[in-house]
């Protein structure tokens, strides 16, 4: 159980261009965090920095206040899940949980009682005297999982993208299993992944990368109602924000000459910024079309089984909105019916807040 | 040119790969397979290109037995998972290799590959070689290579599956757009339901080496014959449990009793199992013509557009799904309903029964 | 992959059928035919049946006893051989580096000795063992060892098993190198994570993860230092007496220094079998094993 802190912590792996970009943040104590962005956006190297595999070019890495930035792995106290599945060939499944245990020479009535306790929490009982080679990948994972869990005081759990492997039928238990176990055990629990959906259903914060940085940083509900960035309202959400440029004034904003009305009032925006407004399919619908409404061109219907978008023109801008359950959609042009209340306005991809 | 596959089999040291397999795929259109892994996706393929010959059984295109046949003799393309490019060459000269092997004229090959590239948007990046490029580039020149060939049949093994989530997106949203312009038949390998659901086309349901259902993708969505089908064709996993219908009332598994409404209705006496997707229970108090649940919170999981919610009831896992932000807690009871229009029935052999009426 | 019948193919493999045929096939044929058969020169052959092989087998015969003596020194030495090279090829394949320019330098270094040609290797360890002009032995002797391998059989044992582990050990290494650079970083991070030492690193994950490739090589020292004789013959000539003598260099002296055509066409025979066997057993060990481990594809 650690808080970790990282005080302006940059990394480069030398030539000038920082991997990392300097960065402060605190990470509480038992809390489930996820590092979500795409390839090579540094969240690979972040978790690396925490463990110890890296040492940063600049800055510092605290643990409960202590300066480990130069510590080795080992002293960390960490555990951490891989990609695929990391386990000792030879050994059977209880060999392999009991192994960080044995190392420390713990007593062997006590390893037994932990590696029982750890693998009840699993649902490895039943496998703990088979080979673990003979186990599938999700069963695996299981095993690399425990092994970090069977030391009692831990200060942290890492996961680098630990479903990759794993048929999505059994992401979602192990998913579900990883969300109770961080109720149950309350650690700090650190989750790289490029897949939102995972991002936002285990963590109670996340903590979105971008190109080397910390582009916002919240629960998933702000991230999915508030994006700060118009990087995370793109990233977060299947299909993503719609983000399209627009001239804002005053309640109003312009895009491709049709007028959208606001709930906030805009009057200082920047001038020579990039003005875009970002609002979410979820948050547009589809209806007749009508003279008060705005009107677009029907490019598809996407059918996902409980829920329809449509893939939409207006103008060279395109748009995806939802269609509601039980409307027909008409044939090539629609109106789009916006919520005021979720169209937020960017300058230069950044938030802006408007007067109510 | 229609490709068929007549009662095909095939045998791998003994085991079963595929199993008595019979299907047709016209010109111009698009079949997607879907299947978990090790479900015999990828054998079909093989099967389909030429790459194996089948056990029993045989392949024909356009009537004629072209069983055996070796594949450069077919005209097929495939793309994989890993993105398989020639590591040496340029982009230009990757989607323009199958067209030198074919000895096709240098300023044909100049047009072909340069529509390739326009289609696949890789016209900045033709000089750069495939390591140089993201992973969806890669791909991306790795499809263009598979299309200039213009072959008659285009295999793709689930060429999305090593790339990051909102690339896959992307690519997934231009994949259609792509396969119309072509006209070849093409075959797209998945195991997410979303995927196929997306692509739309016609839906191969594969389990085991067997192809349960064939058919338009929505409706083997809606109408899934059997309760594997709806198994795998579900995404949360298809929720289900056990009923007996007698003396006029349902008998869920677990001890709720009900009236015979919905779809109910028009069944005989007997044991049944009911199947309903995550969307199609409720998190709700009981209402009038919902039948309706004491369920218990095991997690609760948010993505922020939708909550899903792992409930248990009496040994069964359920997953609900949401629209919005729900924070229920561990343990929480809460009740859940079902509609009995809205479900699917399939009797103790697994063969559907009753599904909801189409929208 | 089932190919597809192609039988235009053949016609391209013909010449070197040919080839074998002349080189191989018929040389074997002939080998076989003097095999059942005795000689008392001049040409005149007649019928043995199985007697060369019955006697082969007996070692009240000086035929058997000595084929016998013979395959015992080459086990004995196969046995020594292998107990040394493997520890030491893993042990040098373990304290190789991993990356940067001394890799390629180290690996120059460990293949020099596998490309000198085998006589010229027995030839450097003759001089060098020469109590007169040989470094080795002149040190030694002046060291106060009592140090000459052509009177002494245990000395002479010994040089031929120094000069095998120079000349050898690399091949293993090499193949250890390979094996080990296979492991993907994720396992060491995770014994690092789990506190192992470095004995249990070497246990639970290097070993296991060499097992193929040390199969490999245990397979090939073994054969190859089954059939040796221009090394050992380059020094001792199979002496002193005849305590180096192995069963190809026994071979050699019944065939071409006395000329019993058929006596050395049988044991030829006999040797090849052994060697075949060996072979079989280690295939089927190593097909075994893969199928053991579980099967994953990339979608199937």
């Amino acid at each position: 159980m650690a808080r970790i802190d990282l005080v302006d912590l940059a990394h480069s792996y030398g030539g000038g261009t920082y991997a990392l970009k300097p960065m402060t943040m605190t990470w509480r104590q038992g809390g489930a965090y996820a590092l979500l962005g795409p390839s090579g956006c540094g969240k690979t190297t972040l978790l690396n920095i925490i463990s110890g595999i890296v040492t940063p070019s600049q800055g510092k890495v605290l643990f409960d206040g202590n300066d480990i930035t130069h510590a080795s792995t080992r002293e960390r106290n960490i555990a951490q899940v891989f990609q695929f599945p990391v386990i000792y060939d030879t050994m059977t499944v209880g060999e392999n949980l009991a192994f960080p245990l044995k190392n420390r020479g713990l007593p062997r009535d006590k390893i037994a009682a932990r590696v029982g306790e750890i693998a009840k929490l699993l649902d490895l009982t039943p496998y703990l005297d088979r080979k673990a080679v003979r186990l599938s990948a999700d069963a695996k994972q299981k095993i690399s999982l425990g092994r970090g869990l069977v030391r009692p005081d831990v200060a942290a759990v890492l996961f680098d993208e630990p479903l990759t492997v794993i048929d999505p039928h059994l992401k979602w238990e192990l998913r579900s299993k990883l969300k109770a176990l961080h109720q149950a055990l309350d650690l700090t629990m650190i989750y790289v992944t490029h897949d939102q959906t995972e991002a936002l259903t285990f963590a109670d914060t996340v903590v979105v990368m971008h190109d080397g940085a910390v582009v916002q940083s919240g629960t998933p509900e702000d991230l999915f109602a508030r994006p700060a960035h118009t990087f995370v309202g793109y990233f977060i959400g299947s299909p993503g924000m719609n983000i399209v440029p627009a001239g804002v004034k005053g309640r109003e904003a312009v895009v491709s000459g049709h007028v959208i009305g606001l709930n906030r009032s805009y009057d200082n925006l920047p001038a020579g910024g990039k003005i875009e407004i970002g609002v979410r399919p979820e948050f547009v619908h589809v209806a007749d079309p009508a003279p008060g409404l705005l009107s677009a061109q029907i490019e598809r219907i996407d059918d996902l089984g409980r829920v329809r978008f449509a893939r939409v023109r207006i103008g060279d801008v395109k748009f995806a909105a939802t269609v509601p359950n039980g409307v027909a959609v008409p044939e090539k042009t629609v109106g789009l019916v916006f919520d005021p209340a979720h169209i937020h306005v960017y300058s230069d991809s950044l938030l802006v807040e408007g007067r109510a | 040119m229609s490709i068929t596959l007549d009662k095909v089999s095939r045998d791998v040291a003994g085991a079963s790969w595929i199993r008595d397999v019979s299907l047709t795929l016209e010109r111009g259109t698009l079949s997607v397979l879907l299947g978990p892994t090790l479900s015999g996706k990828t054998s079909i393929m093989r099967l389909l290109a030429g790459l194996d010959k089948p056990t029993s059984g045989r392949v024909l295109v356009d009537g004629k037995d072209v069983t055996g046949f070796d594949v450069r003799k077919r005209s097929v393309a495939m793309v994989y998972q890993q993105f398989i490019n020639y590591p040496t060459l340029s982009v230009y000269e990757n989607i323009a290799s199958p067209l030198r092997v074919q000895g096709v004229a240098r300023g044909e090959i100049e047009s072909r590959v340069r529509d390739a590239a326009r289609l696949l948007k890789l016209e900045p990046y033709l000089d750069r070689t495939p390591l140089q490029l993201s992973g969806g580039q890669q791909q991306r020149t790795a499809i263009a290579r598979a299309l200039v060939k213009r072959a008659d049949l285009v295999l793709l093994d689930e060429p999305l599956a090593n790339l990051d989530y909102k690339l896959r997106e992307e690519l997934r949203t231009e994949l259609p757009r792509i396969f119309e312009e072509s006209g070849a038949i093409f075959v797209y390998a998945t195991t997410e339901p979303s995927e196929a659901l997306l692509l739309g086309g016609r839906t191969i349901c594969m389990s085991e080496g067997r192809a349960l259902q064939v058919g338009e993708t929505p409706l083997v969505y809606r109408r899934p014959e059997t309760i594997e089908v709806a198994e795998v064709f579900s995404d949360p996993p298809l929720n289900t449990v056990g009923i007996e219908k007698k003396n006029g009332s349902i008998f869920y598994s677990g001890g709720e009793r009900a009236s015979v409404t919905g779809l109910y209705e028009g069944l005989s006496d007997g044991a049944y199992r009911v199947g309903f997707r995550a969307h199609q229970l409720e998190v709700a108090n009981a209402s009038p013509g919902r039948h309706a649940f004491v369920t218990k919170v095991s997690v609760t999981e948010i993505t922020g557009s939708e909550s899903f919610v792992h409930l248990t009831r009496e040994g069964y896992n359920w997953v609900a799904v949401l629209p919005g932000i729900h924070e229920f807690l561990p343990g929480q009871e809460l009740d859940a309903v079902l509609d009995p229009n809205d479900l699917f029935i399939f009797d103790q052999s697994g063969r559907l029964v009753a599904a909801p009426a189409a929208r | 992959m089932d190919k597809t019948i192609n039988n235009k193919a053949w016609f391209l493999v013909l010449p070197v059928f040919l080839i074998v045929a002349f080189s191989a096939v018929l040389p074997l044929m002939t080998v076989v035919n003097y095999s059942v058969q005795d000689t008392f020169g001049n040409n005149h052959f007649f019928w043995n049946g199985v007697g060369w092989f019955k006697e082969l087998l007996d070692p009240s015969t000086d035929l058997g006893d000595r084929f016998l003596n013979s395959l015992g020194r080459n086990l004995l030495f196969s046995a020594i051989i292998l107990a040394i090279e493997v520890p030491l090829g893993i042990l040098v394949a373990l304290s190789m580096p991993r990356e940067g320019w001394r890799v390629a330098a180290c690996l120059v270094i460990l293949a020099l000795p596998l490309l000198i040609p085998w006589n010229v290797v027995g030839t450097i360890w003759q001089i060098f063992g020469r109590p007169d002009i040989g470094l080795l032995g002149y040190t030694l002797n002046k060291l106060g060892f009592d140090y000459n391998y052509v009177s002494n059989s245990f000395d002479a044992w010994c040089t031929i098993i120094v000069m095998d582990v120079w000349h050898w050990t690399s091949l293993v290494a090499l193949l250890c190198y390979a094996g080990l650079k296979s492991i993907p970083d994720a396992y060491y991070q995770a014994a690092q994570i789990d506190g192992a030492s470095r004995w249990a690193v070497f246990t639970a994950i290097q070993l296991p993860k060499m097992n193929r490739v040390l199969l490999i090589a245990v397979l090939l020292r073994f054969m190859d230092s089954f059939m040796i004789y221009t090394e050992p013959f380059v020094v001792t000539g199979g002496g002193p007496g005849n305590s180096t003598t192995f069963v190809s260099i026994e071979l050699v002296k019944i065939a071409l220094g006395q000329f019993d055509l058929g006596k050395a066409a049988a044991l030829s025979l006999v040797y090849n079998l052994i060697i075949l066997i060996v072979c079989w057993v280690f295939y089927t060990v190593m097909t075994n094993a893969d199928r053991e481990r579980p099967q994953t594809t990339g979608g199937a």
